[in-house]
């Protein structure tokens, strides 16, 4: 359990920090120059300013993909493959699109077994899309949470079950009634 | 213009949201141990419950109006608190993670006509998004966005914005000082004896007597009540520098043994939260202790540091270490209740020197070790936490926590996601 001693520091001592983080990449040469040259018009702060004209439709999205630049060289020639590369497919992508609103349920019961919703099954629910007629819901119905489709006819509410054993709800005034959330997928298990 | 994001009950909320039957029904959430209430819903609120109120106090309370009782479910909160969040950087570009449940925003590229408006637009699509109830509160300081707030949990709207001078005025004149984001009850004394009772008192006290006779802090509070904002937005929270594991047990421990299993159970969550942030430690910090409270034993307390001699996150050394360390402090014939193991000095994995004495054959040791961890965090991921552990953790628990009333992990386990039919 030993540890190696290590000289004092000289303050001022060193490369001066930079107000945001940094890190060294390799990068095409031309590119470097385009950079430089934003960077020597102050435009840098263009770079990480968000854009906040599209905040409502936008995909909340913590990676930035980059599609270039994918392999560390080291050594030698790039991998010429790099250059068309789409990376590679994420079921994330394709089934979630605002992952801060996305939540996932498990089925318990057979009401809706005519449009593929079965008995442990998986729903993805995502919470930010309107519950227009018609959609598949999470709907929370004096306190418990159903899945049903939600019919909105002229002056009254249906929560409508997919199997002719479940009789349709017609939600009425004295009822306390939400939608939690709208069903986009169901996961089921072949196997 | 700064608009500070406050959840409401945020712990009692997380509940409701996967527990919808119990909206408007008294809901606290205990801390860790089942201590003392730690957030409550305006109706326990009602029901005269004060925060922090120790369990076996309010018991009577809770049994009498059936008050629903949740022990606190951390990782729970973690989840949807990083949800609200995300969901407000869509709001502004530069965010403030204040706390779990309070982030500040910049809004200076909106007009002051438009601020109101858009102070409720982000409390509904908030609502919407993750089921969380928030209060927004919008001044041109951060203190005053603060004091905003306060107005707006009360406010039938949720959004309360300071704008005009005098409204400002007004408002401020009927706060007291120890009310004041910053000020604690020591300095509110100190004020209130030098004559300055509420908050515009101390907005209209000349700064620079309040630096002489006070220090920096204070007289920026002052300018900030003033409408003048010192404080700036954090962009980015500087990074991690530690990380802990501690806990109460829920009955005390006396022999060495017990004691192990709860240190190697807590290095070992150490090093699976080291990996999943990126990082290494090269010194662990292990804490004992007694319970304080009790008069019939005697208070012993120890901390030992022991320094690894290269950076890791592995289950493995974390736990040889932190055994290694609790035989230095472990004493005989004491009731411990509380164990802890923290890690200090990080760093990021990929940027640490093998260290001079790791040869080429250690290296690929460690390649291999990484592979079996990963395989480790997969399959707690897949089948749950704690579906495999080290031995040296112990299978017995008896060393666990209270947690009574926990309600599941609904958005962190496949086994305990919201059902239904």
């Amino acid at each position: 359990m030993s540890q190696a001693k290590i000289r004092k520091r000289k303050p001022g001592a060193g490369r001066k920090p930079s107000p945001i983080p940094t890190k060294a990449i390799r990068l095409p040469l031309p590119l470097v120059q385009k950079l430089q040259e934003l960077q020597n018009g102050k435009n840098l702060d263009a770079l990480y300013r968000v854009d906040i004209g599209e905040i409502f439709t936008g995909k909340v999205s913590t990676a930035l993909r980059s599609p270039f630049f994918e392999s560390r060289v080291q050594a030698g020639f790039p991998s010429p493959a790099d250059e068309f590369s789409e990376g590679s497919l994420d079921l994330n992508d394709y089934l979630i699109h605002h992952k801060a609103a996305t939540f996932f349920v498990r089925v318990t019961g057979d009401s809706m077994k005519n449009v593929g919703i079965f008995p442990g099954d998986l729903l993805i629910v995502d919470r930010s899309l309107p519950p227009t007629n018609g959609k598949v819901v999470i709907a929370v119905l004096n306190g418990e949470m159903t899945v049903k489709r939600l019919e909105k006819e002229k002056n009254r509410v249906l929560l409508c079950a997919e199997n002719a054993d479940y009789p349709d709800i017609v939600v009425t005034e004295e009822d306390s009634f939400s939608t939690w959330g709208v069903v986009t997928n169901v996961i089921h298990s072949l196997i | 213009m700064f608009a500070l994001i406050d959840c409401n009950a945020f712990f009692v909320s997380c509940e409701r949201v996967f527990q919808p039957h119990l909206e408007k029904k008294p809901v606290i959430v205990l801390s860790s141990n089942d201590g003392c209430a730690i957030s409550r819903s305006c109706e326990a609120k009602a029901l005269g419950i004060p925060m922090g109120a120790p369990f076996f106090k309010i018991r009577d309370i809770v049994e009498k109006h059936n008050v629903h009782v949740f022990s606190a479910n951390f990782s729970l909160y973690g989840d949807i608190s990083s949800r609200v969040m995300e969901v407000l950087k869509a709001f502004s570009p530069t965010l403030e993670v204040y706390s779990i449940d309070e982030a500040f925003l910049d809004l200076s590229m909106l007009s002051h006509n438009k601020l109101f408006a858009y102070g409720c637009h982000i409390k509904k699509i908030v609502k919407k998004w993750t089921g969380i109830p928030v209060s927004v509160g919008i001044g041109p300081t951060k203190t005053l966005a603060k004091v905003a707030n306060s107005i707006a949990k009360k406010h039938p709207l949720g959004c309360y914005a300071l704008l005009t001078p005098e409204k400002t005025e007004t408002l401020l004149g009927q706060i007291s000082l120890q009310d004041i984001w910053g000020i604690g009850s020591r300095w509110s004394k100190k004020l209130n004896a030098l004559n300055l009772t509420t908050a515009l008192d101390l907005a209209q006290a000349d700064p620079r007597w309040i630096r002489k006779a006070f220090n920096i802090v204070l007289a920026k509070t002052a300018l900030e009540l003033k409408g003048k904002a010192c404080l700036s937005i954090g962009e980015t929270t500087p990074p991690k520098k530690s990380l802990i594991s501690s806990r109460s047990f829920g009955i005390p421990l006396t022999t060495f043994e017990d004691l192990r299993e709860a240190i190697s159970f807590h290095a070992s969550s150490l090093a699976h939260r080291l990996r999943i942030e990126g990082h290494k430690t090269s010194l662990l910090s292990i804490t004992v202790r007694t319970n304080p409270f009790d008069k019939k034993g005697r208070f012993y307390s120890n901390t030992h540091l022991i320094p690894l001699s290269s950076p890791s996150q592995d289950n493995t050394t974390l736990i040889k270490a932190a055994t290694l360390a609790l035989e230095k402090v472990y004493r005989e014939h004491l009731s411990y209740k509380k164990v802890g193991v923290m890690a200090l000095n990080l760093s990021p994995e990929n940027q640490v020197n093998p260290s001079l004495f790791t040869e080429r054959k250690g290296q690929e040791h460690s390649l291999r070790r990484r592979e079996i961890l990963k395989s480790i965090d997969h399959l707690n991921y897949r089948y749950g936490k704690g579906s495999l552990i080290f031995a040296s953790e112990g299978v017995k628990v008896s060393w666990q926590p209270k947690s009574s009333w926990k309600s599941p992990s609904f958005t962190q386990n496949w086994k305990q996601l919201p059902e239904v039919s």
